[in-house]
């Protein structure tokens, strides 16, 4: 029984990939797979053209294999999006213009949250050694 | 005191940038076009209806005009379709429309049974010179200046209040009568 629950589990997830397209060799097959997983599905947002069963990303879908077969680099293609989407289309948001703050602000924000922390172990060890001494004397009392 | 200013700063600093980013954050209805300002694809598909004949936008090259993208099977499209009836009565633009992956038919008889309001219809049905718009969603319409570039996009179905206010005043004081 488990091994029919798993055989079926492993089939309905090939029966149900959207995308089937096979590239002329392995290379072309892995960069399609690639770039197609990068891209967004303008018409679901939160999906890549590659997991969308929509008929624009299936398009798309089909402009990138065109283009690999046309010879074009992975930048030429991520560029024919952008002009047509913008930098949306993109999951990854590109390190110039106004999204480079994306990058940016996180590690700002990752350096300061580090000098504050750092800032205050060293004044709770400044406190340690206060107290520290307090206990000292209390030991020596009696 | 003084210690609390900084994180205070800080934090008030954070809010306002987090409040303009939801702000501008891509809503599907107001994404801008990646277009904007840029020249306007060139567009050469046949005619819908009439096989002998080619669309070339080139051959509005000068003018300011007006591109619809619709569809049969948009729902949205028959919302706006009474005010593309109405705009096109006005005849101030040519309003050029787009017949985006549908078939030629079912879209011929659309237009004979609810009125044309296209001066022309390109047929699309590969989807190409949508992707070349950076179409995502029909109904979508751009307003194309004189000199070929993109200056508008309006995602959704046009209504009197946004052809007014976009579209209409954007054409050269010289074409208003």
């Amino acid at each position: 029984m488990k091994r029919l629950v798993f055989l079926l589990l492993v089939v309905s997830g090939a029966a149900f990939a959207v995308d089937t397209t096979t590239m002329p060799t392995p290379e072309l097959q892995q960069r399609y797979e690639t770039l197609t997983h990068e891209l967004r599905c303008m018409q679901c947002m939160n999906n890549s053209i590659a997991d969308s069963p929509v008929g624009l990303a299936s398009d798309l879908r089909r402009d990138v294999k065109e283009l690999l077969q046309a010879g074009k680099t992975d930048a030429e293609i991520r560029a024919y999006m952008v002009q047509r989407y913008g930098n949306v289309i993109l999951f990854t948001p590109p390190m110039s213009g106004s999204s480079a703050w994306v990058w940016i602000l996180p590690a700002v924000a990752a350096v300061a949250g580090l000098l504050v922390g750092v800032r205050i172990v060293r004044r709770r060890a400044r406190l340690v050694d206060q107290d520290d001494s307090v206990v000292d004397s209390e030991e020596k009392a009696p | 005191m003084n210690r609390f200013i900084l994180p205070v700063v800080v934090f008030l600093a954070l809010a306002g940038l987090l409040y303009v980013g939801v702000r501008h954050s891509p809503n599907k209805s107001t994404m801008v076009s990646a277009l904007l300002g840029k020249p306007a694809p060139v567009i050469e598909l046949p005619v819908l209806g009439d096989p002998t004949r080619t669309f070339n936008s080139r051959e509005l090259a000068g003018r300011p005009w007006v591109i619809n993208v619709w569809g049969t099977w948009c729902g949205e499209c028959r919302v706006e379709h009474e005010t593309l009836l109405a705009i096109a009565k006005q005849n101030r633009v040519p309003l050029v429309g787009l017949n985006w992956k549908d078939d030629d038919e079912a879209a011929q008889q659309w237009l004979t049974q609810l009125g044309n309001p296209y001066s022309v219809v390109a047929a699309d049905r590969e989807g190409r010179s949508a992707i070349d718009f950076g179409v995502y969603g029909a109904p979508e319409t751009f307003f194309i200046d004189a000199d070929g570039l993109v200056q508008y996009r309006h995602v959704g179905a046009m209504t009197t209040e946004v052809w007014e206010r976009e579209f209409l005043s954007r054409l050269p004081k010289a074409a208003m009568p």
